[in-house]
């Protein structure tokens, strides 16, 4: 009989996880069509970071190479953008002018930059940080230039930040908010981080708002001003303040968006059955989420039921941070800032370096913050995700599974 | 190192009444060492563990911490006391106390000295107090302790004179040590009694008390009596002697009389009915008895078993029966000797400055001898009325009859028994005087008027030591800071009321312009010299001149003698109207607090061995809280089984009087239903917060003031009590090692916390001297529930745990903090100080971390950690026996693992390989133990 036809716009993470899950439980259900804007086969752009900092190669982090799309039969085209879809016809077509058919259609476009709307955000020199492209443009400047400025002190921007003093540069991070990962560390975190960063030779203006990119004379970026009226000079800026869900095909052939694309517990778009979506681009319950690990939650919900099977619901994920900067541990998951309702337990240790809090709801560990030591991360992260009562070893907590044990000699 | 070329000054100890002789070396006006003076006849050069380390506690950084050194006044209880200058203060005391003797006559001022006094010192306030003021309202901490030995000797010899001396600890055949822990309470008389037993193995040791003391545990005879019922042994013991003919007739009829009445008497008590009074067993009574009469000559040593009790003159008197019944007495190696408490108690009783005693062994009640003292002293008369012994002046006061308390080289806020009254007295008096040497004590916080005496090394004059012996005291330095001698303020108080002329100054006899002509302690010791003629102390044989040239000198030494008297009543002559010595009929009667059902267990307080009295100086050594180093309660093991408590828990003392929360110590030296604290344990060290919001009083909230009716001394050795569990779940333990010029001021800031918990305790730890300059404070604390923040913190700065570098563990909604603070020593982190709130399990392991500084990279952040386990392995110096060469317990039973030899060799191998016991030797006692506890020997019975 004839096979179905699944076409998955968006080569990446979640996209491809999601075939990889499809494929396990229901090997030969689709004719796959696979359209990529990036000339790659799917990569882990987790691991761009350790790549600019000179860790690791391209190679090393391809997930998927051709000759596995091959071997699955699926029919992948690289660097080609899907820029319609005729959704009576259920036809997709490319900017080349491709097309494909599809019974099925999965969005993974995931999120896009966002850029600073500042005079000079398109001189040369200003690139966002997002995949291989501006990876190899950063590893390129930093070859013939010296002063670097990071707009954004989250996640990317610190591993930008950090690449590229590690390939030479001088690099100035600039937050706006009054402390580094912000969205993932509580104050005293982000202060120590700031603290270890500061001293491995990164420069930081906290709470600094940019007004203008200024360009030289050849027309490429010179410096970076700011409303206080400082300015600092850059050969490079890096925009990292923020990421937005990238909803651009889907608004055009009319899918319900806001703050991504609204989906169902199934994965399936709310205005079109047919058609799934995954990944940064998704909004699920009011979140797109941009790790890693609710994404392969959601693709394998997803596989599930392109599968008809029918049974398997996503239900949101809770999601942990770490940040990939060598020799820096840190992790937070839950509700690390806690409140009124809540109770914290806290670990502080200057002299190692290390910071611990534990908020506590009703008995349930409910968000932890790590920095300096992350050893029990995933423990926590567990806790956190079963909800089970610490009420017996609250007191050993934040020191491990169980007491240690052994005597006193006297 | 230093230019200024070092002194010696021959001075005495100022601890027990041992009266050693001590050898101060100083540089300029610094004391830099002490040694035993080895020509001195009470000690040979030998000193124990508090005597040797005299010069610690003198050390500048612990004297400007500690030492009161301007006077302070206050005009106003609403107000706190400033420093003024000496004018200020001295008028400010005897204006108000001139206006109190005017309003309410004499009887309404009291002062309450101290057996720490100098001879001079006493003279000079028992003048001020009988001779200027006109009341007999003069008491001191002797009454504590030795006043139901002098009434023991008068009723019984005559005269107030120990007859024996310390040569006789070598020469007797039987020694018979009843009601004293002298291994503890006076070390080097012990080290003799070891030389002697050596000397003589046929010596029979026989040792009475209610705990198997580490001088019980050497005897040949113990009998552990229950508390107060030494009477019903003593006549139990003439009974056998009795029934076995060992008494000496001849002896009895030529120098004795009433015996046959006591003979009379002794008929109701049997052996096997004294036996059961006492809870020991017959044949060992009988066998006491035939040691005492029959392996003679026989010494009896005795001290506070006898003397704190509401029977101790008749205690005494019984024992002096014997004595004089077997005729072991005013001969070589025979006699009732009582060991004296206070270096000076003697000297006070000589100079008679107490309420019920008159210059030189004169009685008050004696018209002819209060002549001889007003004739003396040069005024019309001195007052017939007995003055108010200590009890009874605090209580006095605390009724309002007392309206003026000067207090002068003691502590009563720690040392009286009942302090709820003793306090309601120092509340309730419109004048407090408090003449100090040292600020830290109790009683300093209810003084208006606080005047900074001298002290040990400073001081100038003459003591009297048990065996009777006048011995020089010598300044080595200058008085710190405007520190005066007791001697010159009291001469300085009686001249300023002389110079006001108050209408009640008694009329002097022509001739005398003031009473007070003195410009030396020897000019007032000349005077002392004088009103002893004829009596039976008579030293007019005796000079400074003499002491300077022939060294101490045992009274009598009359005119024309060449040399002091060692022993009395050789001739069986007594100073008595007929020459006789007086037998004394003592009945029996149990303890004055009975025990009950509500107050099932008798508490008894004692030394400890390497502290003294009121901790005031002792306590600011670190070392010497090393042998036991915190305060607690002693039961015997089962009494803590019966009542779910393991050793180590908190638990609550409570008499009639007040409560004491404590960790309660499982220990078999203490008998069932028997509970002991250390005397030492005041407000300074132990408190916490009474119900009524009042700090706890230490171990005196506990004590019965009950007296004896004769010699006025409370029982301090018996009250009922009851002792319950107490739940406090939420505690603190904290230590500190800090800057050796710290500690001693941290210490006293943090005493205003201890009332803020419902249990707390505050000591030192250390080994001085320091060659990190450092000391420790220890301080612990539990309650119902957590304390809030602000309290925490206050704590936390004060012991350097304040700073930004701190480890920190905080789960405020559960009341847990834990704080640590570690600093690099060489390539090791070390822990400086902790704080554990909450649960304080961990101080098990943490504690031997910071005190024996070992090295703490390896835990890390687990250093908070919670639970007794710690998360690294601790091995642990363990406790202290050896003060002097700092040999810990877990060393000792190493190497007598090894011994194979006897006892003895085993003694002599650790003393050889660990120096243990070869200084001082007071730990010698503790070391048998050990060796009996773990040698075959030992553990085969």
């Amino acid at each position: 009989m004839k096979k179905m036809k699944l076409v998955l716009v968006g080569n990446g993470m979640a996209g491809v996880r999601t075939i990889e899950e499809l494929l396990k439980v229901a090997p030969d259900l689709y004719d796959i069509t696979v359209f990529g804007a990036e000339p790659h086969p799917n990569y882990n752009r987790i691991l761009l970071s350790p790549v600019l900092a000179g860790e690791q190669t391209l190679d090393e982090i391809i997930l998927n190479p051709m000759e596995w799309y091959a071997r699955h039969g699926i029919q992948l085209h690289a660097g080609k953008k899907v820029i319609s879809v005729d959704r009576t016809r259920r036809q997709v077509v490319a900017d080349d002018g491709t097309t494909a058919h599809y019974d099925r259609l999965l969005f993974a476009t995931g999120s896009t930059p966002f850029i600073l709307p500042v005079p000079g955000k398109d001189l040369e020199g200003v690139i966002a940080y997002r995949d291989i492209a501006d990876t190899q443009a950063m590893i390129e400047t930093a070859r013939h230039h010296k002063h670097a400025v990071v707009i954004g002190g989250g996640l990317l921007g610190l591993e930008a930040a950090n690449g590229l003093m590690l390939r030479g540069m001088d690099v100035t991070v600039v937050h706006i908010a009054p402390w580094l990962l912000d969205r993932q560390l509580d104050e005293a975190a982000g202060k120590l981080l700031q603290q270890t960063l500061e001293a491995r030779g990164l420069r930081f203006l906290i709470g600094a708002q940019t007004e203008e990119l200024i360009a030289g004379p050849n027309g490429r970026v010179q410096s970076v001003r700011f409303k206080d009226g400082r300015e600092v000079t850059a050969d490079l800026v890096v925009m990292a303040a923020g990421i937005r869900p990238n909803t651009e095909l889907a608004q055009q052939i009319g899918l319900r968006c806001d703050r991504g694309i609204l989906v169902t517990d199934t994965m399936q778009t709310i205005t079109d059955p047919r058609i799934y979506a995954v990944g940064e681009c998704a909004n699920h319950r009011g979140i797109a989420y941009g790790l890693v690990a609710p994404l392969y939650e959601q693709g394998r919900v997803c596989a599930n039921h392109l599968a008809m099977f029918g049974i398997g619901r996503y239900q949101g994920s809770q999601t942990s941070t770490k940040l990939k900067v060598t020799g820096i541990d840190l992790f937070s998951a839950g509700d690390f800032m806690g409140g009124d309702q809540t109770e914290e337990v806290l670990l502080s240790d200057p002299i190692s370096g290390i910071y611990k809090k534990l908020v506590i709801r009703e008995d349930k560990l409910v968000g932890a913050c790590l920095y300096g030591d992350t050893s029990l991360g995933s423990y926590y992260f567990d806790l956190i995700r079963e909800g089970r009562s610490i009420k017996e070893h609250r007191s050993h907590l934040m020191f491990g599974r169980a007491p240690a044990k052994c005597e006193v000699l006297a | 190192m230093t230019s200024v070329p070092s002194k010696i000054t021959k001075a005495t100890c100022p601890y027990c009444g041992t009266g050693c002789g001590v050898l101060i070396e100083s540089r300029g006006n610094d004391i830099v060492n002490v040694q035993g003076d080895p020509d001195h006849p009470a000690n040979f050069g030998r000193l124990c563990t508090k005597g040797s380390t005299l010069h610690l506690t003198a050390a500048a950084h612990i004297q400007k911490q500690t030492r009161l050194l301007t006077p302070q006044l206050r005009r106003h209880r609403s107000q706190s006391r400033q420093e003024v200058n000496w004018d200020a203060a001295m008028d400010f005391a005897v204006e108000k106390l001139i206006d109190i003797v005017a309003q309410h006559g004499p009887d309404a001022v009291g002062f309450y000295g101290s057996g720490q006094l100098l001879t001079e010192d006493y003279y000079a306030l028992n003048k001020v107090v009988k001779g200027l003021i006109g009341t007999n309202n003069i008491d001191t901490n002797s009454r504590l302790c030795m006043s139901s030995a002098v009434a023991g000797y008068k009723a019984t010899l005559g005269v107030d004179a120990p007859p024996a001396c310390y040569e006789d600890l070598g020469l007797a055949q039987t020694l018979f040590i009843t009601g004293a822990n002298t291994a503890y309470a006076h070390p080097i008389l012990f080290r003799r009694i070891e030389d002697a037993r050596r000397a003589n193995p046929s010596m029979k040791l026989i040792v009475v008390d209610p705990r198997k003391t580490e001088t019980a545990e050497m005897a040949d005879l113990y009998l552990p009596i229950q508390p107060g019922t030494d009477v019903a042994l003593f006549n139990g013991m003439l009974h056998v002697l009795l029934k076995e003919s060992l008494i000496d007739q001849a002896y009895i009829e030529q120098h004795t009389q009433g015996f046959a009445e006591l003979q009379a008497m002794v008929e109701q008590f049997p052996p096997e009915v004294s036996a059961r009074l006492c809870g020991i067993p017959v044949a060992d009574l009988v066998q006491a008895a035939r040691y005492f009469g029959g392996h003679t000559p026989t010494l009896s040593l005795y001290c506070q078993g006898l003397n704190q009790s509401s029977r101790g003159t008749d205690k005494n008197a019984a024992l002096i029966n014997l004595h004089l019944a077997t005729g072991q007495i005013g001969r070589p190696g025979a006699g009732p000797f009582s060991l004296t408490g206070q270096p000076n108690a003697m000297g006070g009783r000589e100079v008679g400055g107490m309420a019920n005693l008159l210059s030189a062994h004169r009685d008050l009640s004696n018209a002819q001898h209060r002549e001889e003292v007003a004739a003396l002293w040069g005024v019309d008369q001195v007052p017939a009325r007995p003055g108010k012994t200590a009890v009874e002046m605090f209580e006095a006061a605390a009724r309002g009859e007392i309206k003026a308390l000067w207090i002068a080289c003691t502590n009563p806020a720690q040392s009286l028994p009942d302090q709820a009254t003793v306090r309601r007295a120092l509340q309730a008096a419109e004048l407090v005087v408090v003449q100090e040497a040292f600020a830290t004590t109790a009683t300093c916080e209810f003084a208006d008027v606080l005047l900074p005496a001298t002290t040990w090394g400073e001081k100038d004059g003459t003591v009297t030591n048990s065996e009777r012996r006048i011995s020089r005291v010598r300044p080595a330095i200058a008085p710190a800071g405007q520190a005066r001698n007791d001697w010159a303020i009291f001469t300085d108080l009686g001249r300023r009321i002389e110079a006001r002329q108050p209408s009640w100054l008694p009329p002097y006899r022509p001739g005398t312009s003031t009473l007070f002509p003195y410009d030396t302690p020897e000019s007032i010791w000349n005077e002392h010299r004088e009103s002893t003629r004829g009596q039976d102390l008579d030293i007019t044989g005796l000079s400074y001149a003499t002491l300077e040239q022939a060294g101490p000198q045992q009274w009598p030494m009359p005119d024309g003698a060449a040399t002091g008297q060692s022993r009395l009543y050789m001739d069986g002559r007594f100073p008595t109207v007929d020459g006789r010595a007086k037998f004394y009929p003592a009945q029996y009667h149990p303890p004055a607090e009975r025990i009950s059902d509500l107050y099932p267990f008798s508490f008894n307080t004692g030394r400890l061995r390497d502290q003294w009295h009121g901790m005031s100086r002792t306590g600011s050594l670190g070392r010497l809280f090393g042998h036991v180093s915190e305060p607690c309660v002693e039961l015997n093991p089962n009494d803590l089984a019966a009542m779910g408590i393991s050793s180590g828990a908190l638990v609550q003392v409570s008499s009639r009087r007040g409560t004491v929360i404590a960790p309660a110590q499982a220990n078999d030296t203490i008998q069932p239903r028997h509970a002991y604290m250390a005397m030492h344990w005041g407000q300074e060290c132990l408190s916490g917060r009474q119900p009524n919001g009042e700090p706890i009083a230490g171990v005196n909230a506990l004590t019965n003031p009950a007296f004896c009716p004769s010699s006025k001394q409370p029982e301090l050795k018996h009250s009922a009590v009851q002792v319950t569990p107490v739940e406090l779940p939420w505690g603190i333990v904290a230590a500190a090692w800090m800057r050796q010029e710290q500690a001693m001021t941290v210490r006293e800031r943090l005493k205003p916390f201890m009332a803020q918990f419902a249990f707390a305790s505050c000591v030192p730890f250390g080994r001085e001297p320091s060659d990190q300059q450092e000391a420790g404070i220890l301080f612990r604390a539990a309650d119902t529930a957590a304390c809030n923040d602000t309290l925490l913190q206050a704590i936390e700065s004060i012991l350097g745990l304040g700073g930004v570098d701190s480890l920190v563990y905080q789960d405020r909604s559960h009341g847990q903090r834990r704080v640590m603070r570690r600093t690099r020593q060489g390539e090791h982190l070390h822990l400086q100080a902790f704080l554990l709130a909450g649960d304080t399990d961990a101080a098990s392991w943490l504690k031997p971390l910071l005190q024996d500084h070992l090295p703490v990279d390896t835990y890390g952040p687990a250093l908070v950690a919670p639970g007794a386990q710690p998360p690294v392995p601790v091995v642990q110096k363990g406790r202290q026996v050896c003060a002097c060469f700092n040999v810990s317990e877990p060393d000792i039973i190493q190497v007598v693992g090894d011994g194979s030899g006897s006892p003895d060799d085993t003694l002599s191998q650790l003393q050889a390989q660990l120096k243990c016991g070869t200084n001082c030797g007071s730990c010698v006692p503790e070391l048998r133990k050990i060796i009996k506890l773990h040698t075959r020997e030992g553990a085969t019975h």
